[in-house]
């Protein structure tokens, strides 16, 4: 358990952080709106809904300034490389971003509800005030602003209208209905449910935050919050005038006050990220138009897909993925792969799945089912963005590193296995890596069949070097028929294993993850271990719960760190 | 775009604007705005809406994440039968109920959003779309001793279930040697091991 807050506190520290200045900057506005001579007008008619109104519209001008940076890619693998002390630990911190932009998004639309029924009392309040049953200050500043040298208070000018028609001739009214529509189709098609019904609708209705920016940008151009002007507060003391408003016309203590417009204040925060973001999709449209050459397709059994290519000035890491794009098949699209080739090779490939709409219409555009052979130069062009960072790159830092795939999550480790394959070759190199766990989990026969290549040559060249304790894995198959079972009973004594060919025999069944960490705890007693996992949710739970059991208290002590990479 | 179920974000818009048009309705009706007897129909509008789109329509292939505690409302929603499996109703439903909200400023986002709704259940009408209700799998209880139809008249070594059926119906035996029993083939020789 104590473990458990050392791996997590950083994560729990900026939480709090984003907390903190959150209400500070909402009760410092609060605060000030509440106290603020210049306001003190603007407060007879409105009570402290304005200043509601105003703290909550502070702290939207901090949180859309935050929403996308961490969806600004190419500047986080930018800070993942620069980064010089407490490297691991700021990295881990990086991969949480889409956690960080979801919580972003939920203050965002905290702080929207806030101030959007603090505007609707203001707006009541103000109408209020026109009617002819308003007496007193209230009324009397309503009425300032209908000879020319008065300035207004009321932006409702008349009792008799209505609001809502009001509200849609202001430009505040109009961006604000705008802000709030943008803002509920993106919540309502970024739930979980609707990102597995389908990953294309929440992709193209993510990309109204265009409109919701513009309209931010717009929304206090109408400086409709008025408050005194400083020349008006020097002659027009507001404390000592207000009682006296019935001589205000007349009397030289008490000049008519003025009033003006707020200006508006949003543009400046949000101008950075925004032109952030912007040099972001620039620098894909730039990569989209450079030439990726196709130089091998490859079909798998298990519905996939093998694509090697080549791109100049392309370099990658290990466990990075890439943006595919196929412009034949969807112009606007572009969908995450993991690589699965080392650095060290001349080529970079993926290997895509057949699950959804946009692969299925590759393979077909690809003619993977087919039995007829397409020519290289006859398949549909694809553009590529990235590489991006991922968990993986650090694997290489730990002095022991476990590894665990479920199913298609092993493609990560395809790439990083093949890396330790070429590093291991040259004599010279140095690794700080000297013990690798590998564990895969996989339902399917079939789907070894991409992999176990790569196994097999990996065993072979160990045994030549004679290193046989660097990597050690195992294979857990998950599903088998009766058939399956018979023929592996009847093959259980033979030197390689049935299935796969290799001499590390399979295992049946799921891995007892308490046994292996106890295990691997045991083997290696005061070292810091990366464990590295790909696959679903259920199993990273498990995964992160063995890590914080089998982490010793002592801070000496084994240190389970955990990794989860996922899309 | 081709295989979406538009259904599926209607219904998660539709309840989003049952939601706003509830809290519209409560923050108009706390407030005694002018006219704020419409903030009373907008929230009496929003919890039906509500109601009616809490339990999840199955999707047509692949699993479907239930709600928490829809079942007692999928029972009642089933009741009204083509009322609510049909999406033109309930886009026409939605449409109605929207328009009243539309005329206090509290409750306007409701009725942009419900109208929103209405217009994506429209196009999931005119795809073909319907409501299925999720159901309920009736558990199997485990039946003790359900499968043991006739116990087995000869003693060890028997052969396996399949060669045992096709025993009782009459198939000839087929000794393969090394075996005392009839109707046992054995894929390999065996042999007595002492060891």
């Amino acid at each position: 358990m104590g473990c458990w807050i050392l791996n997590e506190s950083l994560s729990i520290i900026l939480v709090l952080l984003w907390l903190g200045v959150n209400f500070y900057l909402f009760i410092d506005t609060f605060c000030w709106y509440e106290e603020e001579d210049a306001f003190l007008y603007t407060r007879v008619m409105l009570g402290s809904a304005l200043a509601w109104a105003r703290a909550s519209a502070v702290c939207l001008n901090f949180n859309c300034m935050l929403i996308l940076l961490p969806v600004s890619r190419n500047f986080i693998s930018l800070m993942r490389g620069t980064h010089t002390c407490c490297r691991g630990l700021w990295r881990r911190q990086l991969d949480k971003n889409l956690k960080f932009h979801k919580l972003v998004a939920y203050g965002i639309t905290i702080h929207a509800t806030i101030h959007i029924v603090a505007h609707l009392f203001n707006l009541e309040h103000y109408n209020w005030s026109q009617s002819p049953d308003a007496s007193g200050l209230p009324a009397a500043l309503s009425k300032l602003g209908s000879t020319p040298n008065e300035s207004y208070l009321n932006p409702i000018r008349t009792f008799n209208t209505n609001i809502t028609a009001e509200l849609l001739t202001t430009v505040a009214g109009i961006t604000g209905l705008v802000l709030s529509l943008a803002l509920i189709l993106i919540l309502t098609s970024s739930t979980e449910f609707i990102r597995q019904v389908s990953y294309e609708l929440f992709w193209y209705t993510h990309h109204v935050f265009i409109f919701f920016f513009i309209g931010l940008a717009v929304h206090g151009t109408g400086r409709i919050v008025r408050g005194q002007t400083p020349e008006s507060l020097t002659q027009h003391n507001a404390t000592f005038c207000r009682d006296r408003y019935a001589e205000w016309q007349m009397a030289a203590q008490c000049p008519l006050p003025q009033f003006s417009g707020k200006e508006p204040s949003t543009w400046k925060w949000v101008l950075g990220p925004v032109v952030l973001y912007a040099c972001e999709r620039i620098i894909r449209i730039w990569r989209f138009q450079e030439e990726v050459v196709i130089t091998k397709v490859v079909s798998h059994p298990s519905q996939v897909l093998e694509i090697h290519m080549k791109k100049q000035r392309f370099k990658m890491a290990p466990g990075q993925y890439i943006f595919l794009q196929c412009p034949s098949l969807s112009a606007l699209e572009w969908h995450p792969f993991t690589l699965t080739s080392a650095p060290e090779e001349d080529f970079f490939s993926v290997h895509i799945r057949a699950a959804g709409d946009w692969t299925r219409a590759l393979f077909e555009a690809y003619g993977a089912e087919e039995k007829v052979r397409k020519e290289l130069w006859h398949l549909p062009r694809l553009a590529v963005d990235g590489p991006f960072g991922a968990a993986l790159t650090d694997v290489f830092h730990y002095p022991v590193s476990v590894c665990i795939a479920a199913g298609i999550g092993v493609t990560p480790f395809a790439a990083l296995l093949k890396s330790i394959w070429y590093q291991c070759c040259k004599p010279q190199t140095k690794l700080k890596l000297s013990k690798v766990y590998f564990y895969w989990i996989c339902r399917d026969v079939r789907a070894f069949e991409w992999f176990a290549d790569l196994l097999l040559s990996l065993e072979t060249q160990m045994s030549e070097r004679g290193e046989v304790n660097f990597l050690s894995y195992r294979i857990f198959l998950t599903g088998w028929d009766e058939n399956q079972a018979i023929h592996i009973a009847l093959h259980w004594d033979e030197k390689t294993d049935v299935i796969t060919g290799l001499r590390q025999k399979t295992s049946y069944g799921r891995p007892n993850w308490n046994d292996e960490f106890r295990q691997i705890a045991y083997n290696h007693p005061s070292s810091s271990i990366g464990v590295f996992f790909c696959g679903p949710k259920a199993l990273s739970k498990t995964l992160q719960k063995m890590c914080r059991l089998y982490s010793s208290a002592d801070p000496r002590g084994v240190q389970f760190y955990y990794n989860k990479e996922s899309f | 775009m081709g295989q979406i179920e538009w259904a599926m974000w209607a219904n998660e818009q539709a309840l989003a604007s049952g939601l706003i048009l509830i809290s519209g309705g409560i923050v108009a009706t706390a407030g005694q705005f002018t006219q704020w007897y419409f903030g009373a129909y907008s929230i009496a509008a929003g919890v039906l809406v509500c109601l009616l789109e809490y339990p999840r329509g199955k999707r047509k292939k692949g699993s479907t994440m239930e709600r928490c505690g829809q079942r007692y409302m999928t029972s009642l929603v089933k009741m009204f039968g083509p009322l609510t499996r049909n999406y033109y109703i309930r886009a026409f439903l939605h449409l109605a109920l929207s328009v009243p909200a539309g005329f206090l400023l509290a409750t306007i986002l409701g009725t942009a959003c419900l109208a929103i709704a209405s217009g994506i259940y429209l196009l999931a009408a005119i795809r073909g779309e319907q409501w299925t209700p999720i159901e309920q799998k009736p558990r199997e209880l485990p039946q003790v001793g359900g499968t043991i139809k006739q116990p087995p008249t000869n003693p060890p070594p028997r052969p396996p279930a399949e060669v045992r059926k096709k025993l009782s119906e009459g198939q000839e035996d087929a000794a393969a040697g090394g075996s005392q029993e009839s109707g046992q083939t054995n894929p390999l020789p065996v042999t007595d091991e002492v060891v």
